[in-house]
């Protein structure tokens, strides 16, 4: 669905858009009421229609891969793990860092109700800090690929592990030109 | 940008509620005798606040071009005119003929223009800081996240007002 006032020009367009619809309500609504109210049905309808079939801007567009260098003789493995997470199998003697993405729901997300879910990532990221040597944790943003996405921005690793169901995994994968494998 | 969206839906959609329930429910006649709108100051406001919009629009194309100087004028124009059409409603408030304690059809008349009215006052706050900032050099062909956003909010403003005129001056 595109959002009529996601940017200057669209909400211009949107401006004009209504003008129109409401140029035609009156002409409608002048020749006869009910012409004027089927008007206005069929422009608020169209409104709809438009807004719900609309391509969003760059939505059709592949997201970027992320890659990532590791410095030479070290293995570095970054771990996704959703909160709740108790603990992961890590390969000996690698640099590890756990992301834990603050997972939310719609209704959280959308509203900003999130410190709950942050909360409760912060605790699992302290607990699997604490029970892998060695590891650090930390917290990610509420979408796991996303938060991957930021880790391997600043922490250049050799593969990733990750914890969690099939959907996440999957879009790990397609997000990170990495290897991908389940902890 | 969803839940401001909806938050202003479910704003004027409670004002529209009580206008279509006095005027079709109740049968109020629209405007009720002896008063009369005064459609033809709302037109000119109307056109004034669809310049606005207009030059808000060549303000925000100018700086995405690096033109700093037509942004500038463009938010400076922009302000004036807002600041016209607000001078305008206030000016036809008080020679409307009619205030809020004779009846429901001034009361919604009111309750609806004013309610558009604050925001065009919000808008004009907004636009000030704009271009203020604006003469003081804040914005850039790369940041000009501040036109870009006041810009949004003023085309918002037009829209309902667009949707206020034709439901309460026009029809």
């Amino acid at each position: 669905m595109r959002n009529p006032l996601r940017s200057e020009a669209e909400a211009y367009r949107l401006l004009w858009i209504v003008i129109a619809g409401a140029a035609v309500i009156i002409v409608a609504a002048f020749i006869n009421t009910w012409l004027g109210v089927a008007a206005a049905v069929i422009a608020f309808a169209a409104l709809g229609w438009w807004l719900m079939h609309e391509p969003v801007p760059g939505a059709a567009e592949p997201p970027p891969v992320v890659t990532s260098g590791t410095p030479p003789g070290t293995h570095r493995v970054l771990v996704v793990a959703p909160p709740g997470t108790e603990t992961v199998n890590v390969p000996n003697g690698a640099e590890v860092l756990v992301v834990v993405p603050a997972l939310a729901s719609t209704a959280e997300s959308l509203t900003g109700a999130v410190d709950d879910r942050r909360g409760d990532a912060e605790a699992t990221a302290a607990a699997l800090e604490a029970r892998i040597p060695g590891a650090r944790a930390e917290v990610g943003a509420d979408d796991p690929a996303l938060a991957a996405e930021d880790a391997l921005r600043l922490f250049g690793a050799d593969e990733v592990l990750v914890v969690g169901d099939d959907g996440m995994f999957e879009a790990i994968r397609e997000r990170v030109a990495l290897p991908v494998s389940r902890a | 940008m969803y839940l401001f969206i909806a938050s202003e839906i479910m704003l004027f959609g409670s004002f529209f509620t009580a206008y279509f329930f006095v005027r079709i429910v109740n049968g109020v006649p629209w405007p009720t005798p002896p008063y009369e709108l005064p459609v033809f100051v709302a037109a000119i406001n109307t056109f004034i606040l669809m310049t606005s919009s207009a030059t808000m629009h060549w303000a925000t194309v100018s700086i995405k071009r690096g033109n700093v100087w037509g942004m500038r004028a463009g938010l400076l124009l922009t302000f004036l005119m807002g600041l016209s059409f607000l001078i305008s409603q206030l000016y036809e408030y008080m020679r409307v003929g009619f205030n809020l304690s004779d009846g429901a059809f001034p009361t919604i008349f009111f309750c609806l223009t004013g309610l558009h009215g604050c925001h065009v006052f919000v808008g004009l706050t907004i636009l000030a800081f704009m271009t203020i900032r604006a003469f003081r050099g804040h914005f850039t062909a790369e940041h000009h996240h501040g036109v870009e956003i006041g810009g949004i909010y003023w085309h918002f403003v037009d829209v309902m007002w667009i949707v206020v005129f034709t439901t309460v001056y026009i029809l």
